[in-house]
């Protein structure tokens, strides 16, 4: 009746899991008590949990990267101090059978459900106000992919309670992660998270692809696209085209451990490294996914805060194609080690390199748009250049990593963790934080307090190189990485080095938090009325702070790059402008629906309950059809209406 | 990094040539980003400004010049480099080399010695000096062997076989590894490797040779069981088609893979 799920199935000998779960649990009740106490179900559901808007979705996507970075931040503090400890005689507090969870669980969060949401998150809210629209082109899709995601992400975290999470390293390489050597639930939690929330997140690809192929503001060519909208179209397309590879690796992984194949086992014609390529031929371009909408982030930031155009629009756009395209043709690179010959190895570290000269372009105009220009230093400008100055020493590394033969010495080392960290941490994170604090004012209408925020960013930077500079020798001198005991005692001054930068990390988090609250509680004093805060350049700014449900109440006329600053320039568009009545979806419960019986779903077929996961399956895929016919899914703004609308504001 | 072997030299030399050629741009970066930033803060009065369009054909030319001469500049350090230090091209000969073969084991590494007929457990002794080619598989989940003081290492998987070719400079003791996660025994699948004269290697033979078990079928399913921190063993003879048969799978180990067996569950010693 219950496939495999039992009452021993939940860890009540193991304290720290225990605990770790009473404790989220407790915060949930407390969260959803106060909801109750006060009321505020209905406006939850009304304006959250059921909106198709697509910058509550972007909102909703950062909160959820926001809170599942504190669950992927405290596995790193933990896994820190246990190699810290763990040296010599001492075993450390981690036995291995925890140790490589958590290690497992720390690259699976970050990764997908930590940088993928804040990236789309950030997408999300500014890709369609940048273009000048009024929503994305598929809105009620949006919103499933945003209930997906979340039930990944919820599929996840039962495994610290129900079960246990894959002790194979965030890869899941076989056959390591066959029945054979890994027979528990932890592969599956691993597996079916990420398939539900891979199928949120092709959605979103194509969504946005859609979107900003097709729906742009009256004049706006492509070559008047901001730099944020080129680098987002780069994304997802790399979202359509690699998403389906992991999926596809995924099932067939599936199919080896549920239906006993063949495709990736030792024995009987399996061979693992297939599914190694096809790992990294999505996992590649899953960098890239990462990292260009984080340059388009920069771009916008570079330019506003230095009061300039971005140096060479068209360079920059055509070195964004050349990532995209380029990243499907250096995969290879994850794997020098496995037993390519010569020429192999030394075309795909030759094409790992070339992804330099794009990215070196990228960093020379930044660079230019810099100079001569009048640099404002507000918070998401401070990120900017800590992301410039520690960018390029990761590029370095990671071109050293690309030459072949230094690769067979620092493969799967501490050099490698320093190196994808400093990529990750001062590309993608540091990107995302310049974004969250360069859109907050536009999201909620008052901008964020700049001394926290300054704080958040000091800590950040230092605590990254305290933390990872240490990593970067030790992978020199012969670590190797997921290790749960370190057999060299010299190694240890180092690695609490490294713990010293993890919590500096730590402290930078806790910033953050405070921005938040202390803005929030001064938010009388901090509003932006102006719709304009940084004297920005892009069509966001045009319109008020927070922004209408439809975004703009007459569409803009683009006529150049920098669509808003040169209105501003020429003069602004008459005070009355002549509106015609507009069309917005209306909100729909199918995302948030969809993605309660996809919990079902994953979690009964995680744990083998097959009647249930075959009605979880039938009512998630009846949802969405519902969805799909329904023809009540828009409703009219009235020219009077908006008229009135827009006085009022 | 403390290389001991040619290997382990000219891959050392390669990083720091390549960490050399990229920091003639990367330093110059850096220091021009912090110099810019700090110059025209908008609080320093002395600073020239342009208004905005500060394009110019000329300096697109160079942005695109400076990383694109670099990379090629790079690209023949790859290409050379990935052909003269491939793992399964010989070294130069000076002796005929010494064939080991390597299998990985949850959690140890088996090291048989085709021409010599022993064979050992974590414990790998060569002669100075003299090439050795190692032919490695897997007989459980993927690893990666690994020396890194004699450089390049190379994945051990099941079902095929990769080669690898090292060689010691000085008699010496360098720690051997896995450096491809294997599981909870994972690190400490570690072994080490003797550098010795070649008289010594020879004495080292007779002594294996006159002491320990024979590793045929039975020995070898019960050395594939899996253990942690298993101490260096040896064996005086060894089954001349062992590695074959490991390769082929069609010697019985306790973990058949793709079948329902469950690992049994470990007990690890404390204080190893």
């Amino acid at each position: 009746m219950l496939g495999r799920l039992t009452w021993a199935a939940i860890p009540f000998n193991e304290a720290l899991p225990i605990l770790s779960g009473a404790v989220v649990g407790i915060v949930i009740l407390a969260v959803l008590g106060t909801v109750t106490v006060k009321g505020w179900w209905p406006y939850l559901w009304r304006e959250w949990l059921t909106s198709v808007d697509h910058k509550r979705i972007g909102i909703m996507y950062v909160v959820l990267g926001l809170v599942m970075l504190l669950r992927g931040f405290s596995d790193a503090i933990m896994m820190r101090t246990q190699q810290a400890i763990a040296i010599g005689p001492s075993q450390g507090y981690l036995p291995p059978d925890h140790f490589d969870q958590i290690f497992s669980a720390h690259g699976t969060i970050m990764i997908f459900f930590v940088a993928m949401p804040l990236v789309i998150g950030l997408m999300n809210f500014a890709v369609p106000l940048q273009l000048g629209v009024r929503d994305v082109a598929f809105p009620v899709l949006n919103s499933i992919s945003l209930w997906l995601a979340a039930t990944g992400a919820l599929l996840i975290n039962m495994s610290l309670v129900i079960g246990n999470f894959a002790r194979t390293g965030w890869w899941a390489y076989p056959p390591l992660s066959e029945l054979a050597f890994s027979p528990d639930v932890g592969v599956d939690y691993y597996l079916w998270s990420l398939q539900i929330s891979g199928v949120g997140t092709l959605l979103t690809g194509i969504n946005f692809v859609t979107t900003i192929l097709k729906l742009r503001a009256p004049g706006m060519t492509y070559f008047r696209m901001p730099v944020f909208c080129w680098t987002a179209l780069a994304s997802n397309l790399l979202i359509v085209a690699a998403f389906p590879v992991l999926t596809a690796a995924f099932v067939m992984l599936l199919l080896d451990r549920h239906l006993g194949m063949h495709f990736f086992t030792n024995d009987a014609g399996g061979n693992q490294m297939m599914y190694v390529n096809l790992f990294w031929a999505w996992g590649h371009p899953e960098v890239y996914i990462l990292i260009l909408p984080a340059f388009g982030i920069y771009s916008e930031v570079v330019a506003t805060f230095s009061g300039k155009a971005l140096f060479s629009y068209r360079s920059m756009v055509w070195a964004t194609l050349g990532i995209c395209i380029l990243s499907f043709m250096v995969w290879l690179h994850h794997f020098f080690t496995m037993g390519a010959g010569a020429d192999v190895n030394a075309f795909f570290g030759i094409m790992s390199s070339i992804i330099a000269v794009p990215t070196g372009v990228k960093i020379f105009n930044w660079l230019f748009t810099m100079f001569r220009g009048r640099i404002v230093y507000k918070t998401p400008m401070l990120f900017s250049v800590g992301f410039m100055v520690t960018f390029v020493i990761g590029g370095l590394t990671g071109v050293l990593l690309a030459v072949p033969p230094v690769d067979f010495v620092v493969h799967n080392s501490a050099f490698l963790v320093a190196h994808f960290h400093n990529v990750i941490i001062g590309g993608v994170v540091f990107g995302v934080l310049a974004g969250i604090n360069y859109w907050f004012p536009k999201a909620f209408g008052f901008t964020l307090d700049e001394r926290w925020g300054k704080a958040s960013f000091w800590c950040w930077l230092i605590g990254f190189y305290l933390a990872f500079m240490p990593l970067y020798q030790l992978g020199l001198m012969g670590m190797t990485r997921r290790l749960q005991h370190i057999p060299t005692p010299s190694w240890q001054p180092l690695l609490w080095v490294a713990e010293a930068g993890a919590i500096v990390i730590l402290c930078g988090i806790l910033c953050q938090v405070a921005q938040i609250y202390v803005s929030i509680r001064s938010r009388e004093r901090r509003l932006d009325l102006t719709g304009d805060p940084w004297n920005g350049r892009t069509l966001e700014w045009s319109t008020s702070s927070p922004p209408p449900a439809y975004n703009f109440a007459v569409l803009p006329r683009v006529e150049t790059v920098d669509a808003f600053w040169h209105m501003k320039r020429t003069g602004r568009p008459p005070a009355e402008p002549t509106y015609e009545s507009i069309e917005m979806p209306r909100n729909s419960p199918a995302g948030f629906v969809t993605a309660f019986f996809a919990v079902v779903m994953g979690f009964s077929l995680i744990w083998q309950i097959w009647w249930l996961a075959i009605l979880g399956f039938l009512a998630a895929i009846t949802v969405v059809l519902v969805a799909a016919w329904s023809t009540e899914r828009e409703h009219e703004i009235s020219a009077a209406e908006l008229a009135q609308l827009e006085r009022a504001r | 990094m403390d290389p001991q072997g040619p290997i382990a030299s000219a891959e050392r030399l390669l990083l720091v040539n390549s960490t050399g050629i990229m920091l003639v741009v990367v330093i110059p970066v850096i220091i021009a980003t912090l110099a810019f930033a700090w110059w025209y803060r908008s609080s320093n009065s002395r600073a020239n400004r342009d208004s905005d369009e500060g394009y110019e054909q000329r300096i697109e030319f160079v942005v695109w010049s400076i990383p694109a001469l670099t990379v090629i500049l790079l690209g023949g350090v790859i290409w050379i480099g990935s052909h003269e230090l491939d793992p399964r091209a010989p070294l130069p000969k000076s002796s005929d080399p010494l064939r080991v073969d390597v299998v990985a084991l949850d959690w140890k590494w088996l090291f048989i010695y085709p021409d010599k007929g022993v064979a050992a457990v974590n414990q790998l002794v060569i002669p100075t000096g003299t090439p050795v080619a190692f032919r490695i598989t897997s007989a459980t989940v993927m690893n990666s062997f690994f020396v890194p003081q004699l450089g390049s290492q190379i994945y051990a998987m099941g079902g095929m076989t990769t080669h690898l070719n090292l060689l010691a400079d000085k008699p010496g003791e360098y720690p051997g590894l896995s450096a491809n996660f294997s599981g909870d025994g994972f690190s400490e699948m570690r072994f080490i490797v003797k550098s010795v004269s070649s008289d010594d290697f020879n004495a080292w033979l007779e002594q294996v040779r006159g002491a320990g078990s024979a590793l045929g079928e039975p020995g070898y399913a019960e050395l594939a069981k899996p253990s942690i921190a298993v101490p260096p063993t040896t064996y005086h003879s060894v089954d001349p088609k062992l590695f074959e048969r490991i390769v082929e799978q069609t010697v019985a180990g306790p973990r058949k893979m793709g079948g329902s067996s469950q690992p049994q569950p470990l007990t690890r010693r404390a204080g190893d």
